[in-house]
């Protein structure tokens, strides 16, 4: 309920402000860390995970329209990613030979990477946005394991004849100087490495751009009526399952396209990589980050995988400490005493800011 | 007569799941959370099992009775210490908490017991009858004789006990229910004793079947059970004992005459069918909302 108030008071003044905030923090982070590595004073760990850090913001991004905009709880949101990483690494190993340049055929894969997830988006959210609530999530739960499942069992081939592709069992064979690009269980094997930190936070704005201008918009304000209240909203003439469509449709392509810079950052990449647990896992970066708040999941997404990492010297200890942070933030920030105190606390600052005005 | 043999097989790997798939129900039904943590629950339940059974060299009942005490008390801390707090809130709040702890578990038995898998000792002996032209194996008997006994044994104690009756009562509506006089925290307490006890027989089980006990053995079957759930309609307790079993009966089938490598796909797919045409699972209420 509180995460609706909060959505609900963007539309004042506050629109504006916040859309520019989330903008102005990327940019920022980006200038920072682009400073920092121009003086080499970054560790090579962090170095290693801006790339996946801007996927996840990406794809986190795109789950808070779903969950958060559209109020349904997606739970495959890495099935999604997975389309458009091995869709990406596949164009971009077609491609090799003729668009030799890195970031153009980067950007076409991640293109294609999108474009396949939207269209997987739209064919899987034609069953699942008939159902409600939980059974909407466990759907979206199963078609996550059947795509892992099928990448499992992918073999695709390219070689001088073109293109070979066989399910379950790799039968064919690539004439030499060939390459197999994607190899069943083992996933992707000896991609070139195009990915970029660049690319990555262009991404993440391109993501902002298009969730709050969708926000903002008319259909934007279809989906959350549809969300807050179904009937009502059917009963002023809001196509239901078309509003919803759109939500899930762009969530998915955001997915693909994360996936797909993702997919190229890493040499291997194997199916096992996106599946429930990653699914999960940006579920919680949305839901601490707040739901319908883009700039909250940022922060949120950022935090929490720079988490693990900074606890790294309590060793094992530190993916425990991991799970207390994240039940520890739950209870404080649902308890009531808390969020009574909380609430007069912002209501005073917000009177004195009234009468200052 | 390899159907027949199949058929058996997938009952018993079905009446694992329905044993899972009634915890998840009842405290769906009844706390209306899905509890993620389910899953590490029997992974606990293994391992105190299979400590019981080799380091303390426990008769294979009292090691059973040492795994179900265990999880029924876990059950109820992390229902007292992580759930209870989130009453009021968000589902999703809810939702993440239960992740929390199921991340929790998994690394705490990591440090404590190591993330190498340890083999489970054969404590049913290995050897089978024929039914017909088929063999199946004690312990695949021994499983579904399980499963029937503790279906039987709840569906008694839903129906005819004060509890029973005060569970269902609170899965129907829980303000109600407080005004009738019932405690409803002790309920949702109690819930959980069950599910988790329920857990720990399963685990014993699972581990028996799959001879190895390991830190994330639980996810796995925890995600089918949690499919069994909903497939038979999330909230009901045949509903949990039909779809564990339909859904251990298609994944034997599918292994045996589709693809191993598929088997899982082929499951969930058939959930998404069911759920197409049932919305609200083979045995799950329609609930009608008023405007």
């Amino acid at each position: 309920m509180k995460e609706k108030t909060a959505l609900f008071s963007l539309f004042g003044d506050k629109k504006k402000r916040g859309r520019f905030v989330s903008f102005a923090i990327v940019i920022a982070a980006y200038i920072i860390i682009e400073i920092l590595l121009k003086s080499g004073s970054l560790s090579s760990l962090f170095k290693s995970l801006l790339v996946p850090i801007t996927c996840y913001v990406v794809a986190s991004i795109g789950l808070n329209l779903n969950v958060g905009i559209s109020g349904e709880l997606n739970l495959g949101q890495a099935g999604f990613m997975s389309v458009g990483a091995f869709c990406a690494i596949c164009v971009s190993g077609i491609l090799a030979g003729t668009v030799t340049a890195g970031i153009p055929r980067l950007i076409i894969a991640i293109i294609c990477g999108a474009v396949l997830a939207g269209i997987f988006g739209f064919v899987i959210g034609i069953p699942v946005l008939k159902l409600q609530g939980d059974y909407l999530a466990i759907v979206t739960l199963a078609f996550g394991q059947i795509i892992k499942s099928i990448f499992m069992n992918t073999y695709i081939g390219f070689d001088s004849d073109g293109l070979h592709f066989s399910f379950v069992d790799s039968k064919f064979k690539l004439q030499p100087g060939g390459k197999m690009l994607l190899n069943g269980p083992m996933g992707a094997t000896g991609t070139q490495k195009i990915a970029n930190f660049t690319v990555g936070i262009i991404l993440v704005l391109i993501a902002l751009l298009i969730v709050y201008n969708l926000m903002f918009s008319r259909s934007g304000r279809a989906i959350m009526a549809a969300r807050d209240n179904r009937i009502a909203a059917e009963s002023v003439g809001i196509p239901i399952s078309r509003t919803k469509m759109l939500a899930f449709v762009v969530s998915a392509s955001l997915a693909g396209a994360a996936g797909g810079l993702y997919g190229l950052n890493y040499a291997t990449l194997v199916p096992n990589k996106f599946d429930f647990n990653t699914s999960i896992l940006i579920l919680v970066y949305v839901v601490l980050g707040g739901l319908g708040n883009m700039t909250g999941t940022i922060i949120s997404t950022v935090v929490l995988i720079l988490l693990p990492e900074l606890l790294r010297s309590l060793q094992d200890y530190r993916m425990l400490i991991y799970a207390v942070v994240l039940i520890l933030i739950m209870l404080v920030t649902n308890n009531d005493w808390l969020k009574t105190k909380w609430k007069s606390l912002t209501s005073r600052k917000a009177k004195g800011g009234a009468s200052n005005g | 007569m390899q159907f027949l043999s199949y058929l058996i097989n997938g009952l018993g790997l079905g009446s694992v799941y329905a044993i899972i798939a009634l915890g998840y129900t009842m405290v769906y039904g009844i706390a209306k959370m899905l509890n993620f943590a389910h899953g590490d629950v029997i992974m606990v339940g293994s391992y105190i099992a299979f400590f019981a059974l080799t380091k303390f060299g426990l008769p294979f009942p009292l090691a059973v009775l040492t795994a179900i005490l265990v999880c029924t008390v876990l059950g109820v801390v992390i229902e007292r210490l992580a759930y209870k707090p989130l009453r009021q809130a968000p589902s999703l709040a809810v939702l993440i908490t239960a992740i929390g702890v199921s991340y929790f578990l998994q690394n705490g038995a990591q440090i404590l017991w190591s993330s190498s898998s340890k083999v489970f000792p054969s404590v049913i002996s290995a050897g089978s009858i024929s039914i017909g032209a088929a063999s199946v194996s004690y312990l695949t008997l021994l499983t579904i004789a399980t499963c029937i006994v503790v279906m039987i044994c709840l569906t008694l104690f839903i129906n005819k006990t004060k509890t029973g009756s005060a569970m269902r009562a609170c899965s129907e509506d829980k303000g109600a229910s407080m005004l009738m006089g019932i405690n409803v925290n002790q309920i949702i307490s109690i819930t959980f004793a069950i599910g988790s006890g329920l857990a720990a027989i399963a685990s014993v089980l699972l581990a028996s079947t799959y001879p190895s006990v390991y830190p994330t053995m639980g996810s796995m079957p925890g995600i089918k059970a949690f499919t069994a759930a909903v497939f038979g309609g999330i909230g009901s307790v045949p509903g949990a004992f039909v779809g564990g079993l339909i859904l251990g009966i298609i994944e034997i089938f599918a292994k045996a005459y589709i693809s191993t490598q598929l088997s899982d796909a082929i499951v969930f797919g058939v959930l998404i069918v069911i759920l197409l045409i049932k919305p609200t699972g083979l045995l799950g209420k329609k609930i009608n909302v008023k405007v």
